[in-house]
Parts: structure tokens; sequence; C-alpha cells
């Protein structure tokens, strides 16, 4: 789960820069940057998720 | 650009001012840990001062580079990006006469210890100083100066504005995101390779609760840092986007602003919560507000830094408590909310309420490249590297060390002598 998580924190973070030097300055451009964002959020969540230690492990 | 000599010795007295900012932060991570780890956390803030300011000027500088210096590029459907600098190692070439290029080079040398320090609060009594001091030498060698280039020495996150028209590039004049989301990121980091303190987690998950030693020292840290984000904020605004020295006076209302807002908010939902204001929590609310600031305190109005502290400061307690409690990341310092999240709220209220020259359409779109790019980059590379050191170098200290506190494990003596109790229980017979 880690590693998926930070491979959606890339990816997202490539759409981005793909969107802003390929696409004209459009609302297209704006979608695909916000697009590559919910990517990296979702990226984010997974790995905050796999960081989380199993309750009895803790301490 | 060449400065006027009057602007540049303004400019070098304000860069002057920053290493109080690094003493604040100091002060408020050794009162935030317990009195057994005090001297270790100054003592690591030295360690990562000495070395940052020895890597940075071997190479750091080299890479991040000034506007308008060599650097390489890349060349994509006939635009330019710049991705690293191509000053030569040693700080050989700089014109020490007040150059935009030795000023750019104190500036970048400061922030880069300031970068460096704030894991510190994330790792705090429990990080080995080895450790410390590998992190460091990747963090202000290489993430730092390469992302500076690209934000402060014309590289492509700057430009973004002249060659896809998004407002006047990234804005990030006092380094929101330059030092203190990639500082926060790797903070984040460094607490997940260490885990929580001994202690800190019951075996039902639930977080207990670790006071700091003084909180004296950790208001006390709030004034000095307040000083130090002055020149930080002022000396990146008039270095980076020729900001004129009379708007010196608005930014430091500015900064004040939002510190200000940000202690205010913290105050009051805490003692809405708790009954009585949280004065660790205020202390870390009121640094929130500095860290907001630093994407746009120069072009925008006292009304917007007031919301932008006020936003920081509200942010900063429901943050720390959801890191804690609900995702098990013991951050001591509040370093992770503070520097990283309060820096990318500041990044994106410059891109709302900022009054950027020039940046009349499309700002927004610009920040919020520049924080995908922290996070979708400096993120998985800053956790990775310090994965990977830590096989080699481990961060954590032993069980041990842990149980004696890291004053007398790392450094032979604790900071309060008189304080110390059963120290027969670790002398050896």
């Amino acid at each position: 789960m880690k590693l998926v998580g930070f491979l959606l924190l890339v990816s997202g973070g490539v759409i981005v820069l793909t969107a802003i030097a390929m696409l004209p300055p459009t609302a297209a451009r704006g979608a695909f940057v916000a697009a590559g964002l919910a990517i990296e959020i979702v990226g984010l969540v997974l790995v905050f998720r796999s960081h989380m230690p199993p309750k009895e492990e803790r301490g | 650009m060449i400065l006027p000599p009057a602007t540049a010795a303004i400019c070098g007295l304000l860069i002057l001012l920053i290493p109080l900012a690094l003493a604040g932060l100091t002060l408020m991570n050794s009162g935030l840990g317990r009195s057994r780890t005090a001297a270790h956390a100054l003592m690591g803030t030295l360690i990562v001062t000495a070395v940052a300011a020895m890597v940075y000027a071997v190479f750091g500088f080299a890479w991040q580079g000034i506007a308008g210096g060599p650097a390489y590029a890349l060349t994509l459907s006939g635009k330019q990006w710049s991705w690293i600098g191509a000053e030569r190692l040693f700080l050989l070439g700089v014109d020490f006469d007040g150059s935009p290029a030795i000023l750019a080079a104190g500036f970048g040398m400061f922030s880069a210890a300031l970068a460096a320090a704030i894991p510190l609060g994330a790792g705090a009594e429990r990080w080995r100083l080895a450790g410390v001091t590998a992190s460091t030498v990747v963090l202000t060698g290489w993430t730092y100066p390469v992302f500076a280039h690209w934000v402060w020495g014309g590289g492509w996150l700057a430009r973004l504005g002249s060659n896809y028209g998004l407002g006047i590039g990234f804005a990030d004049e006092g380094g929101a995101g330059t030092i203190q989301v990639v500082g926060g990121l790797t903070a984040l980091s460094v607490a997940w390779i260490l885990g929580p303190r001994r202690g800190k987690y019951s075996n039902e998950g639930l977080p207990a609760a670790i006071p700091g030693h003084n909180t004296v020292y950790v208001l006390f840290g709030c004034f000095l840092a307040w000083i130090g984000w002055v020149g930080l904020n002022s000396a990146g605004a008039i270095l980076f986007y020729g900001a004129p020295e009379a708007r010196i006076v608005l930014i430091a209302m500015n900064t004040l602003l939002a510190a200000g807002a940000g202690l205010v908010a913290t105050a009051l939902i805490t003692r809405t919560r708790f009954s009585k204001p949280d004065a660790s929590l205020s202390a870390n609310g009121w640094v929130g507000g500095l860290v907001a600031s630093s994407a746009g305190a120069a072009f925008m109005s006292p009304a917007a830094a007031l919301i932008v502290g006020l936003v920081a400061g509200g942010l900063v307690p429901f943050s720390i408590e959801w890191l804690e409690l609900r995702l098990g990341i013991d951050d001591p310092g509040g370093t992770i909310t503070v520097h990283a999240v309060c820096g990318i709220w500041g990044l994106l209220a410059a891109g709302i309420v900022g009054r950027l020259p020039g940046a009349a359409t499309n700002q927004l779109l610009a920040q919020l490249a520049g924080i995908a790019i922290l996070l979708g980059f400096v993120f998985p590379f800053t956790y990775g590297v310090n994965s990977l050191l830590n096989r080699f170098i481990p961060f954590r200290v032993r069980p041990e060390g842990e149980r004696q506190g890291m004053d007398l494990h790392e450094l032979g003596a604790n900071a309060y002598p008189e304080l110390a109790g059963h120290l027969e229980d670790f002398t050896q017979r």
C-alpha cells in the first residue's frame, strides 16, 4: 500500500507537469491540474494508512 | 539584476536577522521536549547549522544558483525548463561586494539551516545525532538547493508565468514552500521512520500526554522566531521578487498580523475546548501564522494577512490532534502541522488573496503546481532517501538510550544535573 501511495503521489505530480507543459491555457488545463492534485491526495491517504500501526503494536 | 548599494545593505541586514528564526525554533523544540533531552535539542540544531553551512557552501549554492546565472536546462516545445544551477563549487566566482549572488548565497545558507532544523522537532527525544547529520547533508546538499533553484534561482517553477502564462510563476517570497514545506515533509518522513517515543501510545493505541519541560523557552522562542521571520520575508521579497525596500514595514506588519491571528485563533479554540488556552499549542499557532505569511507577506493587504493567520491558527490544534490521535504520528514539536500544513496553506493563500505585481491571471494555478511538485516529487524523494540512510545509519536510539534520555546517552551529561534522578540505574557498577 505504501509503494502504491508513493507511486500515486509521483503520478499526480507528472500529470500536473504534463498538463502545464502540453495543454493550452484553457479550462482543461486547470481540470488536469486539479485531477493531478486529487490523485496525489489519494496517494497521501494510502501512504498515511500504510504507516498507521495496528493498535496492539503501539507503545 | 543589480541592487542599488543602499538596497543591498538593507537586504544584507535583513538576512542577518534570519538566524533568529533558527534560534527561536531551537528554543521551542528544547522547551517542548522533556528535561532529559534539553541539551540534545540545542546540540542537534548546532550540528545541523554547522553541517548545513559547510554543505551549502561546498555545493549547495552551486546547484541553487541565481536567476540569470549559469544553469542546466531542458528545452520542451521551445520553452526552457531550468532544473539545476551550474555555479562553481565552494562559492568560487561569487563577488563578495554586496552583489545579488552573495546576498542570495547568504540567504540560502541560513535558510538551508532553518529547513534542516525543522525535522528535529518531529524526531525529538529519539533521533540520534549521526542520523541527524546524515539527513542534513542530503537536505541541504540536494533537496533544498534544487527546489530553491526552481523557485528562486530562475528555475522552471519561477518561469511558469513567462513560459505558460501562470501569473508571475510560483510565488514564495519568504520560503513557505521552499523552506517550511520542504522541512515539514522531511519531518513527516523522519517521524514515520523513527516511530513514536516509548510510552507515547498505550496498547489500546491511545496517546499519552508528554508535556514539555519549559514553556518559557517555548514562548520566548516565538518572539525570536518573529524577528527572524521579518528578515526572511523581507529579504526574500527584495532579493527574489524585486520588492522595494519601502515595503519592509508592510511586510513586518503582515508578518506580525499573521502570527498574532494564528496565536489568537489557536488560543480561542483551545480555550473553548479545554476551558483554558493551551500555551504550547498557542505558540504553535503563532509559528503557524508566521509560516503561512511567508509565501506572500509582501504582496497582500493587512486584512488578508489577518485572515491567512486566522486560518493557519485554526488549522493548528485540529491538525496536531488528528496526526497524533488518528494517525499515530508522534511529533513532539508539532512541526509537521506548523511547517508542512501551514506552509501549504500559505502557498495557496498567496494565490487566493495575494496581489502579486503583474499576476492578473492564473496565479492560483501556479501555486497549485508548486504544491503538487512538493507533494509529488520532494516528499517521495525525501522519504526514500531518509529510509535508505536509516538502513546504514540507524536513526533511532537504542531503547536504553531513550530511557536514559538523549542528554546523558549521547552527550554524557544532563542539561540539568540537579534534576537527574535515579542516576544509579544507568551507572555501571
